[in-house]
C-alpha cells in the first residue's frame, strides 16, 4: 500500500535537456559573458517538488485589456510596422501550457529602448514603451499587438548591430520550465552576423527562436502578422521519480 | 517523440522596462507571520556588482507546501503567501532584497529528507541561460546536515549555498565566478 500511495504523492519529474539545447554560459564571442559565466561544473539537481511546481502570479498581477496591445499603451499610435506577435506555448511533448504568463519587451521602430542606461542616439517614441504581458489560454496560444522593433548598434565590436528582436520571458508552469528567450524576424541579414544567436550552436536549434511570417494570420489592410511558438521542457516519458 | 525546446538566450541590459513590477520582490505579504527580509548582492568574476541582474527566487511556506498551479503535495494555506519573488538588481549596486517566510522541510528522492531551501534563478546581460542555484539557511544544521542535494555538493563548496542570519533576515550574496563561486545547479 505504502508504496502505492508514494507513487502518487510522487510528481512526475520533468525531461533532463541534452547538451547544446541551450547556449554554453562561457561564450567567447558574446565579450559580456567573460566575467559572468560560472567556471565551477554544474551540479546535478534532481527535480524534487521545488523544481516541479511554479507559481500562479495571476492574482497578484493583473493582466489588463491593453497590456497585449503595445501600440494602445498612450495618447497617440507609435510610429514604425504595425505587427501581431502570436503563437502558442508548449511543452516538448507538443502539449499546450495554458495560464502562464508571457511577457515581452523590445526596442521601437528606430531600435532605442525606453531604458535611461539605452545611450543610442536614435529618438524615442513618446508612444511606445516597449513592454507587455499576456496569459496564455486553455489551447496554450498567446498574442500581440506591437510594431516592429528596429536593429541598433552595441559594445560587442566596433561594429556590432542587434538583428531586430523582441525578449520573450516564460514562466511556465514548473520552476524548470522557466525560460527568457528572444525572439528573431525571418529573413534578417543581420542574424548571421550577431554573436547572441549564434551563440546556439546547432542551425535547427536556432530555427526555434526565428519567427515565421503567416499570410493567413495577417489582418487585411492592418497588421502583418508573425508566429511564434515556444517550447519549454515536458515531463519525462516515465511517471515515477526520475531513475539515478 | 518529443520536440526540442526553444533555446534561451540573454534577458540583456533592458529587462526593466519589461519584468520587474511593484510587488515583485514580495514573497509575502508584510502581514504574514514571520515575514523577513533576504537580501544580497550579485557579484561578477572580477568583484565587481552586476547591476542589472534579475533574481527569482521559488519556495515552500513554513509548512512545507507550494502557492503553485498544480497543487501537488497540497496547496498553501498561508493568505498572503506567494512563494515567488522576482527583483531586478538595478539600482547600480548589484543588490537584490526579497520579502518572504522560511520554509519548511520537504520530501526529497528516496524517502529523503529536504532541509528549507529557496530555489533562485539569475538572469544576467553576459548570461545566455540563466544561473540556478539554491538558498540554505546557515542556522539549519541538523536539517542541513541530512540534506541530500546539499550532500551532493563539494563539501568545500557548500557554504556558498547557506544564507547567513542578519538582524531582520538572512543575507545571501551571489558569485557568478571567481573564487567564491557560487554552487551552480543543472537542471
Amino acid at each position: 500500500m505504502r508504496s502505492v500511495q508514494t507513487r502518487l504523492d510522487t510528481p512526475r519529474s520533468y525531461m533532463r535537456e541534452p547538451g547544446g539545447a541551450h547556449p554554453p554560459l562561457d561564450c567567447p564571442p558574446y565579450r559580456s559573458s567573460a566575467l559572468r559565466h560560472p567556471k565551477q561544473p554544474l551540479v546535478y539537481l534532481p527535480h524534487t517538488i521545488t523544481e516541479i511546481t511554479g507559481p500562479r502570479l495571476l492574482s497578484e498581477l493583473p493582466v489588463s485589456e491593453h497590456d497585449n496591445d503595445l501600440t494602445r499603451q498612450h495618447e497617440g499610435e507609435p510610429i514604425g510596422e504595425r505587427i501581431t506577435v502570436s503563437g502558442r506555448v508548449l511543452d516538448t511533448e507538443g502539449r499546450p501550457l495554458r495560464d502562464t504568463l508571457v511577457e515581452i519587451w523590445q526596442a521601437n521602430a528606430a531600435g532605442r529602448y525606453a531604458h535611461r542606461a539605452d545611450r543610442w542616439p536614435a529618438p524615442l517614441d513618446p508612444n511606445f514603451s516597449g513592454a507587455g504581458r499576456c496569459v496564455t489560454g486553455e489551447d496554450g496560444r498567446y498574442r500581440f499587438t506591437t510594431i516592429k522593433p528596429g536593429a541598433y548598434p552595441w559594445g560587442n565590436s566596433e561594429n556590432a548591430w542587434r538583428p531586430a528582436h523582441i525578449h520573450f520571458s516564460l514562466l511556465g508552469r514548473a520552476f524548470v520550465q522557466r525560460l527568457v528567450t528572444q525572439m528573431y524576424f525571418p529573413g534578417d541579414e543581420l542574424l548571421a552576423l550577431d554573436p547572441i544567436f549564434n551563440s546556439v550552436a546547432e542551425a535547427k536549434a536556432r530555427e526555434r527562436m526565428l519567427s515565421r511570417l503567416s499570410i493567413e494570420r495577417t489582418q487585411p489592410h492592418w497588421a502583418l502578422a508573425y508566429e511564434f511558438d515556444v517550447y519549454l521542457r515536458g515531463p519525462q516519458a516515465t511517471p515515477f521519480e526520475e531513475a539515478h | 517523440m518529443s520536440l526540442p525546446t526553444t533555446p534561451s538566450q540573454t534577458v540583456g541590459p533592458f529587462f526593466a522596462i519589461g519584468l520587474p513590477w511593484e510587488g515583485g520582490p514580495l514573497a509575502a505579504a508584510a502581514d504574514v507571520p514571520g515575514a523577513m527580509r533576504i537580501r544580497g548582492t550579485v557579484y561578477d568574476g572580477a568583484g565587481t556588482p552586476v547591476s542589472d541582474a534579475l533574481v527569482e527566487t521559488w519556495q515552500a511556506d513554513p509548512e512545507g507546501r507550494f502557492a503553485d498551479l498544480h497543487g501537488h503535495g497540497g496547496p498553501s494555506a498561508l493568505a498572503g503567501f506567494r512563494g515567488f519573488a522576482r527583483c531586478g538588481a538595478e539600482q547600480g549596486d548589484g543588490s537584490f532584497e526579497i520579502r518572504t517566510v522560511k520554509p519548511g522541510c520537504l520530501p526529497g528522492p528516496h524517502g529523503a529528507r529536504q532541509a528549507p531551501h529557496i530555489d533562485v534563478s539569475v538572469f544576467a546581460r553576459g548570461l545566455l541561460h540563466r544561473c540556478v542555484t539554491r538558498m540554505y539557511f546557515a542556522d539549519e544544521h541538523e536539517a542541513n546536515a541530512a540534506d541530500p542535494v546539499l550532500a551532493s555538493v563539494p563539501a568545500a563548496r557548500r557554504e556558498t549555498l547557506l544564507a547567513a542570519p542578519i538582524d531582520g533576515g538572512y543575507r545571501f550574496d551571489i558569485h557568478l565566478q571567481g573564487l567564491k563561486e557560487t554552487v551552480f545547479f543543472a537542471l
